[in-house]
């Protein structure tokens, strides 16, 4: 039972990662249709960004706003520079186009940065809580609480206020919303930049458990999607259960079956949502009009 | 006796029943035109004959088969096809690929042989070229044949998806407006070619907004209104029919031409 | 027309192959074109699925993998010759896809391109895995094809690099007159044809699924003999060529000369193969450059270079 536990708080904390690399996707998704392969390299730079940052002397949390401010700005740039002006091509240029960028922001990362593992200490220490029988590392907390509050926080923005519902006409049509006065270039740039937020902030919370290096932004990004899938693409609340879930997955599958496969759980996941339910837990299924 | 038989065709998108209950039939060599207002669910049925959509309820028969819910590919050896409203080219390919495209039931093509290029098939090829030429002729777009076809106006488009129809070999051809977006005399000819190809023996299924048209070369017309059939017959009995008129012009105005 | 065309292409093709060894500095050079000629002949398979087709696979490598391997484990394990292993691994490949690709097929765009990066991943990762039997992530030999002493034999010296210059240029020339063949052919013309429109193509009577299902199955094949002819080629193979970083290669390759044709994908094959080359000294900024041009050729040349080339010449002759 004690071991079990552990595969759930092990499987929750990087469930919660996952949940936020989804909703990065999600958010970009609903905005522009583009799947961004690009949203693992925001969880890498929040993380990778901060460490230098803190390392050059600043102190944490305001290593983590800068982090988080110039991820964000990278994710505009990447709209600007690299998805508006290919508006309207056909989803094989968009794929090489994001995946590009990818690879792009890795290859400038080895650059600027290098290629080592790094860490951040924990935010509130390293002393294990004990739970039902297993340990708790308090940063899995802030993991896990910081993924919650995020979305809370954003359910509160696109339900509450007139920018988040912005934000959803565009999502919805883009055309209609232009045509009823929203600035539909700001709202894209403004989903980029929370998206690109959103996951540098995910990178902040985890690198004190599972480091960072240059290249970690792929496996991220393809779990996330995974996430994404299993909930249903475009969909925040799927986002987050999808996360979780496969989180718990893995987890489980490192623990009872094989920790080396415990990588393909979500390609398993993928496949099997898209045979089976290819519109995932929470999404709609579509009729394609002729 | 009818080639093409549909009875009580039906469905339902969320909560709209976007058709509901409908039946007709068309005899070889016969044009029966489907009209209606917009939204009427005209096309909704067109998708439900020709294996686009899966029918919620009713029946589609074939020659006397059940073909209900049966897919395009199939349905289309068996000698059903039609051509679409918002044009679906092939756009990369020639003109003259195009109809050959059609034809390709008829070169039964095996992957082995085209991967090498064996004699067989390209004496297939060859052979099924001449006849998309025929067809590329009676369309009057010979000219373009080593054209891409994206490269090509609407109406002429709307001949090659004809053309590229007739390959098919059909003896039921669905037609989704095929006059729509054509001037006076694009119309005649399409008029006069649908004509020729029911006098050959093809049935017809014509959706169609140019009412002149509609009126002119149909031999039975079916009214759709709101994803019901409000009426049937001949252009005359259609054309006088009160509840035809109150879809089309609403019932707040006198009828256009009254009879006395 | 297109009869025309073929013999063109072909001849285009290899008269550039015999007259390209003039250049060559040195013999180091036969290894750099054999290597050009095994990556354009993994990107013809994909020219066959994307270009004709218009599908997308994210996880092709996954298919060098398998054929690479065969000619690691085959020889070994099965004591076949490395020659019947290229065979085998064709055999596997193309089973593999005609299981997985019935279903993974009824999908489009980005599902289709995420189900294919998971196929490939899969199998890099059982690649990886399975240490005792492939030697893991540092990876295995594989045997020597062991033609040349048997051409040494026939009075024919050839080194390492200039044979295999010649074994992949050959072997490209009969991928590229087969895919060639294929784009003229009643079965071209049905992947071509569901690749514009699949409604349409049902209503002619084309089985798509069935199409499509081709269109992987022969991308797989032709993937699957790059693999093993780099595997014998290098005399060692790790689960990299399984990879995603390898399958992202391939379709950009694909993409970047002109994913329509075999001239455009053997042009973007060379490019991408000498990128590395030309950027030895600054081997930490190939991944940044490499990013750059997938994008800056997405944005600006979305057709590929051949055909936007192709255009501004028949500008200039107008």
């Amino acid at each position: 039972m004690d071991a079990f536990m552990q595969f759930i708080y092990s499987g929750l904390t990087v469930g919660a990662v996952y949940a936020l690399v989804a909703l990065g996707f999600t958010i970009i998704y609903n905005a522009s249709d583009v799947v961004n392969f690009a949203q693992g390299e925001f969880v890498m730079l929040g993380g990778m960004i901060t460490v230098f940052a803190f390392d050059a002397g600043l102190p944490l949390p305001l290593a983590a706003v800068i982090a988080i401010a110039i991820t964000a700005g990278i994710g505009v740039a990447l709209n600007k520079l690299a998805i508006e002006p290919a508006r309207g091509a056909p989803v094989v240029s968009l794929i090489i186009i994001t995946i590009g960028a990818s690879i792009l922001i890795r290859g400038a990362s080895q650059i600027v940065f290098d290629k080592q593992l790094h860490r951040l200490p924990a935010f509130s220490g390293d002393d294990p809580i004990h739970v039902f029988g297993a340990t708790l590392l308090p940063q899995s907390l802030w993991v896990i609480g910081g993924a919650f509050a995020i979305f809370i926080a954003l359910w509160l923005f696109f339900t509450r206020t007139l920018l988040g519902k912005a934000v959803l006409a565009t999502a919805n049509n883009r055309l209609a919303a232009q045509l009823v006065g929203i600035n539909t270039g700001f709202v894209m740039t403004l989903s980029f930049a929370l998206s690109a937020a959103i996951g540098a902030l995910a990178g902040v919370l985890v690198t004190p458990i599972t480091l960072v290096s240059y290249d970690v932004g792929v496996g991220l990004a393809l779990k996330g999607f995974a996430a994404a899938m299993l909930g249903g693409m475009g969909n925040p609340k799927g986002a987050l259960v999808g996360g979780l879930l496969l989180g718990l997955f893995e987890a489980l599958t490192a623990g009872y079956i094989s920790s080396q496969y415990k990588e393909a759980v979500a390609f398993i996941v993928i496949l099997a949502v898209l045979f089976v339910m290819p519109q995932g837990l929470f999404g709609a299924k579509k009729t394609e009009r002729v | 006796m009818a080639i093409l038989e549909v009875s009580g065709l039906g469905i339902g998108f969320g909560g709209l029943r976007a058709v509901n209950d409908v039946s007709f039939s068309v005899r070889p060599g016969e044009i029966v035109s489907v009209i209606g207002p917009n939204g009427a669910g005209k096309t909704t049925l067109f998708n439900m004959i020709s294996g686009v959509y899966v029918p919620g309820d009713g029946q589609v028969k074939l020659n006397g088969e059940d073909v209900t819910a049966m897919a395009p590919h199939l349905l289309a050896a068996r000698g059903l096809t039609r051509t679409f409203q918002n044009l679906q080219i092939f756009q990369e390919m020639t003109v003259l690929e195009n109809v050959v495209a059609g034809f390709h039931l008829v070169e039964r093509p095996s992957v082995l042989s085209d991967l090498l290029s064996l004699p067989g098939a390209r004496r297939r090829s060859a052979e099924v070229r001449e006849k998309a030429f025929a067809f590329l002729d009676k369309v009057r777009l010979t000219g373009a044949a080593a054209e891409e076809a994206g490269n090509l106006s609407y109406g002429a488009l709307k001949r090659l998806e004809i053309a590229r129809a007739l390959a098919v070999g059909p003896k039921v051809l669905l037609l989704d407006e095929p006059a729509a977006g054509c001037n006076a005399v694009e119309t005649e000819e399409i008029d006069e070619l649908i004509a020729e190809l029911a006098k050959s023996g093809i049935a017809i299924l014509l959706v169609e907004h140019d009412m002149k048209m509609v009126m002119r070369i149909s031999n039975h017309i079916v009214v759709l209104d709101h994803g019901e059939k409000i009426a049937e017959g001949t252009p005359e009995v259609v054309s006088k029919h009160p509840d035809v008129i109150a879809a089309y012009l609403g019932t707040e105005e006198e009828p256009a031409h009254a009879d006395g | 027309m297109s009869g025309k065309n073929k013999w063109i292409q072909l001849g285009m093709l290899a008269v550039i192959m015999l007259v390209l060894p003039a250049f060559f500095p040195s013999g180091y050079y036969y290894r750099v074109g054999a290597l050009i000629y095994v990556n354009a002949l993994s990107v013809l398979g994909l020219v066959v699925l994307i270009g004709y087709a218009g599908q997308i696979s994210l996880g092709h490598a996954g298919f060098a993998g398998i054929g690479a391997y065969s000619c690691a484990l085959a020889p070994v394990h099965l004591g076949i010759h490395p020659a019947l292993a290229v065979l085998l691994g064709a055999a596997v490949s193309g089973v593999m896809a005609l299981l997985i690709g019935r279903p993974i097929l009824r999908l489009k765009g980005y599902y289709l391109a995420v189900a294919t990066l998971g196929f490939g991943i899969l199998v890099t990762m059982v690649l990886s895995n399975e240490r005792g039997l492939t030697g893991g992530p540092d990876g295995m030999p594989v045997p020597d094809l062991g033609l040349r002493p048997l051409l040494r034999d026939l009075g024919l010296r050839l080194s390492g690099g200039e044979f295999w210059y010649i074994a992949n240029a050959v072997v490209l020339l009969i991928g590229a007159w087969i895919a060639l063949n294929l784009f003229q052919s009643a079965t071209g013309r049905a992947m071509r044809a569901l690749h514009g429109s699949e409604t349409a193509a049902r209503t002619v009577g084309i089985d798509v699924a069935r199409y499509k299902l081709q269109a992987f199955v022969i991308s797989a094949v032709y993937a699957s003999v790059a693999g093993s002819l780099l595997a014998l080629q290098n005399g060692f193979i790790t689960p990299d060529v399984a990879g995603f970083m390898h399958s992202v290669e391939m379709v950009t390759m694909a993409v970047l000369g002109g994913v329509g044709s075999v001239l455009g994908a053997t042009l973007g094959a060379a490019i991408l193969t000498l990128l590395p080359q030309v950027l030895t000294v600054f081997a930490d900024y190939e991944q940044l450059v490499l990013g750059g041009v997938m994008i800056l050729v997405m944005i600006f040349l979305p057709l590929g270079l051949l055909p936007s080339i192709a255009a501004r010449i028949r500008w200039r002759g107008v």
